[in-house]
């Protein structure tokens, strides 16, 4: 695996009884690129997504995250990633400086650096103040940026991101987004599911699922020129509209 | 008479928590009239009190010319409600949650089909599916039926497409549009900005107040800035020095470019480019841009 390549799959496939969920996709997602992992409702990416991170175990294929074999050596790939998703990310009940200490000590940081980066993170969000704030009484914009930061305390190889900007006021989500371009400029290679379509827009590049096949991966701005289509929106359609399978 | 008229609604919750802080708008018959903003801005506590479910701390609200306190018993039998959260029967298949709605109106599904039929006819395969093993885009569908099943005079849909893809989103809107074309008000909200040019009139809500009511297009044309948007090769870094560059106000990143209004009439394009060029950025494009309905938003959350 070349060292710029941190995601890469070969015919990946996972069935579940006679139903094939991903059906052979290949891909390739390079170091410190944002790229958007498209699809309908049921189109396969939650599955993909799970194996991509260690969670579950192609049928066939192979793939390798941020170096590692996603069939044998899933321990590693966890170690090796962050993940946030709008559904779960942080303990509500539990105060904003335990949960940085709760993510960073389940992946192994020393007390000291847990201490130190504490600090830093707390400042630069501009959130010190908040430091014995009960997560679940922050405001969504708020968890859902400090969620992101716990996803990549650790600085992991790559971080996946599945919706992480639902319901989230337009100037948050911005705010979101040029967190998401900072830490890609970091060389911190990004991998996100969303149904904002302007979103789509923000990637490097994306790739569209459907009925658990990739059938389109380029940039924004080629595919827009491939499918004759004058917004993401209307290539998703165009795409999704293939679509046979309903879930 | 209007479909509704909300006059200044208060509501608190305990803990002092202001959900709603004077709330007012009126909706006519038959009008797709769309409550536009982010989750914790009072949304679905404003349904709540239309739908008779919640009581206002202040202030009156009326459907169908009814109030919802003396008359909430005539009012329900009138307005179908479909909740944010899924709120079917999870393990009753499609087709009896749809029977059971109907049943609690006193009515039947063969009696108001053409009501939901474009709708159902999709759901039909699976009418034996238990809802709670539905996709998001059915269960949304499915949900729209139980709302319609007793041909209600008013909709009230908190949130119906959150989290539902865009080819559904965009069908769920079609079949809206047919609803009110059958003189159905529907009051919706959602979290979708590019939604609300779907809507005959929309409001725009930020922590419990409503910054601006009109039709979309009349609150685009209110924004009052020059707005911009630039284009380069290196997204980030551009974002950076526009900000840096003097005149520039406010630039955010909008998709595939960042917008960004300038203070006044004097900005000059040409001379930003330059300078842009010589910082190294490449394949840099400027132009004046029409605000969107997220442009407006920003504008007026952040006065």
């Amino acid at each position: 695996m070349n060292n710029d390549i941190v995601i890469q799959t070969k015919d990946l496939t996972k069935k579940f009884g006679s139903f094939t969920a991903v059906d052979h996709i290949s891909f390739e997602v390079r170091r410190g690129e944002i790229f958007g992992f498209l699809g309908a409702n049921g189109a396969g990416k939650t599955t993909a997504m799970r194996m991509l991170c260690g969670l579950s175990r192609p049928t066939s294929g192979m793939g390798q995250v941020a170096g590692f074999d996603i069939a044998r050596q899933q321990e590693k790939i966890k170690q090796n990633i962050g993940y946030m998703s709008q559904k779960f990310s942080l303990y509500g009940d539990l105060k904003v400086w335990e949960n940085i200490r709760l993510y960073a000590g389940i992946y192994g940081m020393k007390d000291a650096d847990i201490a130190r980066k504490t600090e830093e993170l707390l400042e630069r969000l501009d959130f010190t103040k908040e430091r014995d704030t009960l997560v679940d009484s922050l405001p969504l914009g708020w968890k859902q940026k400090l969620a992101f930061s716990v996803s990549i305390f650790h600085e992991p190889k790559i971080v996946f991101l599945d919706e992480p900007t639902g319901g989230v006021d337009p100037t948050t989500r911005r705010q979101f987004w040029e967190m998401i371009y900072e830490a890609a400029n970091r060389g911190i290679t990004i991998f996100v599911t969303t149904h904002y379509m302007d979103e789509a827009e923000y990637c490097h590049r994306v790739s569209m699922m459907v009925d658990g096949r990739i059938d389109a991966l380029d940039s924004p701005s080629n595919l827009k020129q491939q499918f004759n289509a004058s917004s993401m929106d209307e290539v998703f359609r165009k795409l999704a509209r293939k679509a046979e399978r309903m879930e | 008479m209007k479909a509704v008229v909300v006059d200044t609604i208060h509501k608190s919750y305990e803990g002092g928590i202001r959900a709603l802080s004077g709330i007012s708008f009126d909706a006519d018959r038959g009008e797709l009239f769309g409550i536009i903003g982010p989750d914790g801005a009072g949304k679905t506590t404003l349904f709540r009190i239309m739908a008779t479910l919640l009581l206002a701390d202040e202030g009156t609200c009326r459907v169908d010319g009814l109030d919802v306190v003396d008359d909430y018993r005539e009012i329900r039998k009138r307005v179908g409600y479909m909740p944010g959260r899924f709120s079917l029967y999870q393990d009753l298949t499609v087709e009896e949650n749809l029977g059971f709605f109907a049943s609690v109106f006193r009515t039947t599904i063969a009696e108001n089909y053409h009501l939901v039929e474009e709708i159902y006819k999709q759901l039909e395969p699976f009418k034996r599916r238990r809802a709670g093993k539905l996709s998001g885009g059915m269960k949304q569908k499915l949900a729209l039926c139980c709302a319609l099943i007793h041909k209600p005079s008013v909709l009230f849909l908190d949130e119906p497409t959150t989290g539902v893809d865009p080819v559904s989103r965009k069908e769920f809107w079609e079949m809206l549009n047919r609803l009110q074309k059958q003189g159905i008000t529907i009051i919706v909200s959602t979290p979708y900005m590019d939604e609300a040019k779907l809507c005959d009139r929309i409001a725009l809500i930020k922590n419990g107040q409503f910054m601006s009511i009109n039709r979309p297009m009349d609150i685009i044309r209110q924004f009052d800035l020059p707005l911009y948007a630039v284009k380069g090769d290196d997204i980030f870094r551009l974002l950076h020095d526009v900000r840096e560059y003097k005149g520039v106000d406010h630039c955010y990143v909008s998709g595939e470019s960042h917008h960004f209004t300038v203070a006044d009439g004097a900005f000059d394009s040409s001379a930003l480019l330059t300078q842009l060029q010589q910082k190294g950025h490449s394949a840099v494009r400027i132009e004046r841009v029409e605000a969107n309905i997220e442009d407006c938003y920003m504008r007026l959350a952040k006065d």
